[in-house]
């Protein structure tokens, strides 16, 4: 400890740094810097002023050094084609941990004043396929099997009789924008009460009339803003956003309300994610 | 000053020639940090515009009205979802040398060597001179001057900024608070994006005075050991 003060206490006087010095076989240690890594062989002793090296003794300790960043070639990995995809993969796969960790089944998703909502009119329409599958109403059902007590067929009217929930929250699309937009409808967790749902089961999957899919994980599928919506701002669903039935889900990102739904399930199997979590999309993506 | 200095010099028989200096400056946790977070930033800024690219702009979505067409050569991830698996995986590696960074700077000290503090500012005005208005160069006695020091306090406040911002895009429910703080979702997202502009204004200058300043500068961030500094 002694020996570094003193060293320390030479730096600070330049103007006698600057004088050469005679090599001193004396018994000053070698290890004097402690600070930084060892000088290796090559290093002169002195009595008088800091640690000698001689020229190649510096190259052997910046070579040495220079090495022991070379760890960061690592992330080399990712230029690597075979090895992207997969590396990829789990970087998003530990986001997607991350988000299930996050998730809070009380914690609300804000709500807004209907000052604050977008206009009708202003409210996007996003289609992977077509803006209207072509549901002929008088025959739809909603398709309900699984890990239920009462699957079966659903009509309209029955998911209508559980109570209504009107919530006035932000659609946020994975594109980059946002609405704010006035959703009623009732609520996933009352319609899968009815249903008689195993809610042991991970997993609540959809099936779309436009051939669109999509699966919720039971937590959020219970989640108190989570919808089965047939309204947007008090009127019934119209076709271009999902009429007659479709998810609301402000707790997660837009391709998570998929829209026209014919079919309901409750389960613990997946085969399929979702249609944007199967082209690679995020497959929890919780806001 | 946590540096350590050596002399290097030549053995001439008896005689010991000195033929230089050097000094330690940049600890190796530092140096690892520096160039992961680097290629980590690197990537997020490639793969953030492709994503910004799915919609360039800040207004609403009807009608939408572009900001800016960044082309997609300059951008990583090809696609939308690509370009988000890059931002989802190396945010981590961001994240994670931004932390140990700052641990390993605050645990060891050896953060006073870049925090710009007080007793910077009377330097800042003759250093800004000798920038820019062809001043005489102030005498240098520590690693870092005024407007570096200045640079580099900014850039971590920065730095942190991304990541919260970040955050608040990312996680504008759970992370409600973080996103009511900086005006909601809508606006996280336009802050996200100006604090990167802005770390990408210190990488620009930052390149330009390793391109200036030298050869020393650039090694030292790469075995710790700067050759013949000024101080």
């Amino acid at each position: 400890m002694d020996q570094e003060h003193d060293n320390n206490d030479r730096i600070e006087k330049p103007e006698k740094a600057e004088k050469p010095s005679v090599v001193a076989g004396d018994s000053k240690p070698a290890d004097s810097v402690s600070a930084a890594p060892k000088p290796p062989q090559g290093m002169v002793e002195r009595r008088d002023l800091r640690t000698g090296v001689n020229e190649a003794g510096f190259s052997r300790l910046s070579r040495r050094e220079l090495l022991k960043v070379a760890p960061v070639l690592v992330l080399g990995a990712f230029a690597v084609p075979n090895l992207q995809e997969p590396l990829l993969r789990r970087g998003l796969g530990f986001s997607d941990w991350v988000s299930k960790q996050l998730f809070r089944r009380r914690h609300l998703a804000p709500t807004f004043r209907d000052s604050e909502l977008t206009p009708f009119e202003r409210f996007p329409i996003n289609d992977y396929d077509v803006d209207d599958p072509g549901v002929i109403f008088e025959n739809w059902t909603l398709t309900v099997s699984g890990a239920v007590q009462k699957p079966g067929e659903y009509r309209l009217a029955q998911i209508q009789a559980l109570p209504r929930i009107r919530q006035n929250t932000r659609h946020v699309c994975v594109e980059g924008w946002d609405v704010i937009g006035r959703f009623g409808g009732t609520r996933l967790s009352d319609f899968l009460a009815m249903i008689g749902a195993d809610t042991s089961a991970r997993l609540v999957t959809v099936g779309c009339a436009d051939d669109y899919y999509e699966s919720l994980d039971m937590e959020t599928a219970l989640h108190p803003q989570t919808l089965l919506c047939y309204e947007m701002y008090d009127q019934p669903l119209t076709r271009e956003h999902g009429a007659p039935l479709r998810l609301n889900v402000p707790t997660r990102i837009g391709y998570k309300q998929a829209k026209y739904l014919t079919d309901l399930k409750v389960t613990n199997v997946l085969d399929k994610i979702g249609y944007w979590e199967d082209q690679g999309y995020s497959s929890f993506y919780g806001l | 000053m946590s540096s350590t200095v050596v002399d290097i010099v030549r053995q001439a028989g008896e005689e010991t020639e000195v033929l230089g200096r050097a000094v330690y400056e940049h600890p190796l946790v530092v140096r690892l940090c520096h160039w992961l977070n680097a290629i980590a930033l690197f990537v997020m800024v490639g793969s953030g515009l492709q994503i910004f690219r799915a919609f360039p702009s800040f207004g609403s979505k009807i009608p939408q009205k572009d900001l800016l067409h960044w082309p997609k050569a300059f951008a990583i991830g090809g696609w939308l979802g690509g370009a988000l698996q890059w931002h989802l995986t190396f945010m981590w590696i961001y994240i994670a040398t931004g932390l140990v960074y700052l641990g390993y700077q605050l645990f060891s000290g050896n953060y006073r060597q870049a925090l710009f503090t007080h007793r910077d500012v009377s330097g800042v005005w003759p250093m800004v001179k000798h920038y820019f208005f062809f001043g005489p160069k102030p005498q240098q006695c520590e690693a870092y001057n005024p407007l570096q020091k200045h640079a580099y306090t900014t850039v971590i406040i920065l730095g942190v900024l991304s990541v919260l911002t970040g955050f608040a895009v990312w996680k504008p429910v759970q992370c409600s608070w973080l996103a009511w703080m900086m005006g909601g979702f809508h606006w996280a997202r336009l802050l996200h994006f100006l604090v990167m502009w802005a770390i990408l204004a210190f990488v620009f200058g930052h390149l330009v005075m390793v391109l200036l300043h030298g050869w020393n500068n650039f090694v030292a961030m790469l075995t710790g050991w700067k050759k013949d500094p000024e101080y």
